[in-house]
């Protein structure tokens, strides 16, 4: 692997920092440079969160240039219609099926984007998108909260980094009792990601 | 060992190997982390003080004390602390100071992107700026080698960037224990700011600035990497990553020290380069350093002067000053219009409440879409002031009428009540910022009979940063109890007579409170009460909106709570989010009682 650069995106209170976290050190155990920073603005909660991940073996800037983004990972659907051009032509987005409505939306006074509008601007950039219910299944496995982790085992399936290496830093990254359920939905991530990826080439 | 530490906790980590002793700080963003981290190492004092002065106070003695200190504040932060900071240059330190500036370009969570290298070289110390984590964790160290052996403190500047970046960093040398120098010995010519003394101790800095001067040429961290020599790039701090992606084959000059700059070596890279410029964040102070050298060099003519650079902003000035070949044919996509995600406060929040009774007492805000009652005049004048509750003057409240830095709210409301307007006036600010700048102005209230309110929003934390604590919380840096600082007690003992303490989710009770403080001929200070909602423990079962009461008024949508929503003409209340009776303040204003909790409504009710 040359290079790869992943564009994190959701809401504040997601957990993308975290899942950034996990991918870094990972990459980090795995031999490579990294360079990450997140933008999160003022927001405890509820504001636009986007982190930059950058891996290579030598890493200037932290920050993603525009257009440069192999994989976008997005958390909220929204979030990721507004990062979409961030990706490089022909990069891969996987986002998790799930809407969280700005208070412009909640108050009746702006539309939340549909579905075919979401995927009509990522089209700008790439037709390789991966709709996955990440928040169903997390829900389904027990944890609803695991979701982030269940798209860090989409992504893993188009990264080069072991597997092994995968779980050490997830676990590491969480307390105790919450390692299994969500090394489970990593597993389940995976799963969901071999077969979209096999139903859509 | 090899690890992925943030600009902020490499800082610490360089810092503890330096045998730091003494850290103090204010928190606040991007700097707060790097205190926080201090905190985990047990041998290191580490303290929130009350604000930046105090702090830089407190590492001046304790660098007085033979204990190598640090420093950490915002850019602003230093406007806070300037007087000790000038005060320390002019006396120079006895074991190594650092001061450690964290700008903030592009104003991510700050009220002006000042360039705080001018405020290094206005006080005449050494500055050295890091680039990413191992920079930091390298280059903090010389900052306490520099600070001893020149007898001054050092300033490190960072920016947000650099600070909440995270990259690997190496960690290979042995710490320097922290035995310390010899204590404090006096030397009342050295420390003793009389004019007779600061007389001499001024030349002491000009000579020692002449020295540092010559002291920059050599230092290991201003580097050379030649490339072509058809273009020279000048660059510091994180400028430099991104000048490193735009031009990849070009030479550099690297500066870690940028004040004072190493005037010969930049000379002689200047003499070997075709053209040279300078790329730089915020204001052209390394540009202004060259030119007066009468070396031609360019750099802000093409480069904003304004906001955070990044690679995207590096690049296309650069094709615009022709450095570059603009690619042909590549368009930018056009940008989307999406609904906007502003930062809200958060739900359950303690100020919503507060904020609701000011924006109706004060007229700010309707239900009514073609009601726009944002321009009609208001009973009102709120002053603002620096945390989460800045939020209010947004969107529904629209209940702050001025914001300007931390603790001023309190002297403009005064200000105005002594313009004469005719209008009620009400200062809002936080706990902590009443503590850090809010209580000299309080004073100064009493002492100069001011008849506005206050109202002090304490939900016991310094939450915008992080939730650190302050005196009032009485909990140390370190997370352990320690002497409270009683606001009410403090408030009554400047002098305020009329005092209310209220609870901040209990609307009639505020809304009374804040009637009564208006009428009040007298200064009132409210304190409205209420825990922070990230530092709520447990939860109760969320409200519920009860169809058959609601007819979708918007009244609800007046508390700004993330947690109502609207759906297809329906109207309802995130599970998710909402904290339940710890709030509980949609539900008290609700004008047809259709909130409340779930197991007042059996499934029945709602068939």
């Amino acid at each position: 692997m040359k290079k790869l650069e992943v564009l994190i995106v959701g809401v504040g209170g997601q957990g993308v920092i975290l899942a950034s976290d996990i991918i870094c050190d990972t990459a980090l155990a795995s031999g490579y440079d990294v360079k990450k920073t997140d933008t999160i603005g003022m927001a405890q909660r509820g504001g636009s969160v986007v982190s930059h991940i950058r891996i290579a073996s030598q890493i200037w800037s932290p920050l993603i240039k525009e257009g440069e983004a192999d994989i976008m990972l997005g958390f909220e659907k929204l979030e990721s219609a507004r990062w979409g051009h961030y990706l490089r032509s022909g990069g891969v987005a996987i986002i998790n099926n799930q809407a969280l409505p700005p208070p412009s939306v909640n108050t009746g006074n702006d539309e939340y984007p549909s579905d075919e509008r979401i995927t009509a601007i990522l089209k700008h950039r790439t037709n390789v998108i991966y709709y996955i219910d990440g928040t169903q299944r997390a829900k389904e496995l027990g944890n609803i909260r695991t979701y982030n982790t269940l798209l860090l085992g989409c992504l893993s399936k188009l990264t080069p980094f072991k597997v092994n290496i995968w779980k050490e830093n997830i676990a590491q990254h969480l307390a105790a009792g919450l390692r299994e359920i969500n090394l489970a939905a990593f597993d389940q991530g995976r799963k969901e990601m071999r077969n979209l990826v096999s139903s859509f080439s | 060992m090899k690890q992925l530490l943030s600009g902020n906790e490499a800082l610490a980590m360089g810092s503890y190997l330096a045998g730091l002793r003494v850290a103090t700080a204010y928190p606040g963003t991007p700097s707060s982390e790097i205190l926080e981290s201090l905190t985990k190492f047990d041998d290191i004092y580490t303290e929130w003080s009350t604000n930046e002065k105090v702090a830089m106070e407190v590492a001046m003695g304790a660098a007085y004390g033979g204990a190598r200190s640090l420093v950490a504040m915002k850019h602003v932060g230093l406007n806070v602390a300037m007087d000790p900071f000038m005060a320390a240059s002019m006396t120079g330190i006895n074991a190594g100071m650092v001061v450690v500036s964290a700008d903030d370009p592009g104003m991510h969570s700050s009220q002006n992107e000042q360039d705080n290298r001018y405020l290094a070289k206005f006080a005449k110390v050494p500055m050295l700026e890091p680039c990413d984590s191992q920079d930091a964790c390298d280059l903090v160290k010389y900052a306490f080698d520099i600070s001893e052996e020149f007898d001054t403190p050092v300033v490190v500047r960072t920016t947000t960037r650099v600070s909440h970046s995270k990259s690997v960093v190496n960690i290979n040398q042995e710490r320097i224990m922290p035995t310390g120098r010899r204590g404090f010995q006096r030397n009342v010519p050295k420390y003793v700011m009389l004019p007779v003394h600061a007389r001499a101790r001024h030349s002491a800095v000009e000579a020692r600035l002449v020295k540092l001067e010559a002291y920059s040429e050599t230092f290991p961290l201003n580097q050379i990497f030649w490339g072509k020599l058809d273009i020279g790039v000048v660059t510091s701090g994180i400028a430099y990553q991104y000048a490193r992606d735009v031009f990849p084959e070009a030479s550099f000059l690297k500066l870690g020290m940028t004040y004072p700059v190493p005037r010969n070596l930049i000379r002689h890279f200047a003499s070997k380069v075709k053209k040279l410029i300078v790329i730089e964040e915020l204001e052209p102070f390394l540009q202004e350093a060259i030119q007066s050298m009468g070396v031609q060099v360019s750099g802000k003519e093409f480069i904003p002067r304004t906001g955070e650079l990044n690679t995207n902003i590096v690049e296309e000035a650069s094709w615009s000053a022709g450095l570059l070949d603009a690619p042909s044919g590549k368009q930018k996509q056009k940008p989307q219009t999406l609904p906007e995600r502003p930062p809200l406060l958060c739900p359950g929040c303690p100020h919503a409440g507060v904020f609701f009774v000011l924006s109706s007492l004060g007229k700010r805000s309707s239900v009514s879409k073609s009601k726009d009652r944002t321009g009609e005049e208001s009973d009102l004048v709120i002053t603002g002031d620096i945390g989460c509750y800045s939020l209010g003057a947004n969107s529904p409240f629209y209940a702050l009428d001025t914001i300007a830095c931390m603790g001023a709210g309190i002297g403009q409301a005064l200000g105005m009540e002594k313009a004469g307007i005719s209008k009620s006036i009400v200062a809002v600010i936080g706990d902590s910022t009443f503590m850090h700048s809010g209580i000299t102005g309080l004073v100064n209230a009493v002492y100069n009979e001011s008849r506005i309110t206050v109202i002090i929003l304490d939900n016991g934390t310094t939450a915008m940063t992080g939730h650190q604590g302050h005196p009032g919380t009485g909990i140390s840096a370190r997370g352990k109890e320690t002497q409270k600082v009683e606001l009410s007690s403090l408030v009554k003992g400047i002098g305020v007579k009329d005092v209310r303490v209220v609870n901040a989710f209990d609307v009639r009770t505020v809304r009374q409170n804040i009637r009564g403080a208006l009428d009040n001929p007298g200064l009132s200070v409210i304190i409205a009460r209420g825990v922070c909602a990230m530092l709520l423990r447990t939860r109760s079962e969320p409200r519920i909106v009860d169809a058959r009461k609601c007819d979708q008024c918007g009244v609800c949508f007046l508390v700004g709570c993330s947690a109502i929503r609207q759906e297809n003409d329906q109207f309802f209340i995130d599970a998710t989010l909402c904290v339940g009776e710890a709030c509980n303040v949609c539900l008290q204003i609700c004008p047809h009682k259709a909130i409340v909790a779930q197991s007042d409504i059996t499934p029945e009710d709602l068939k």
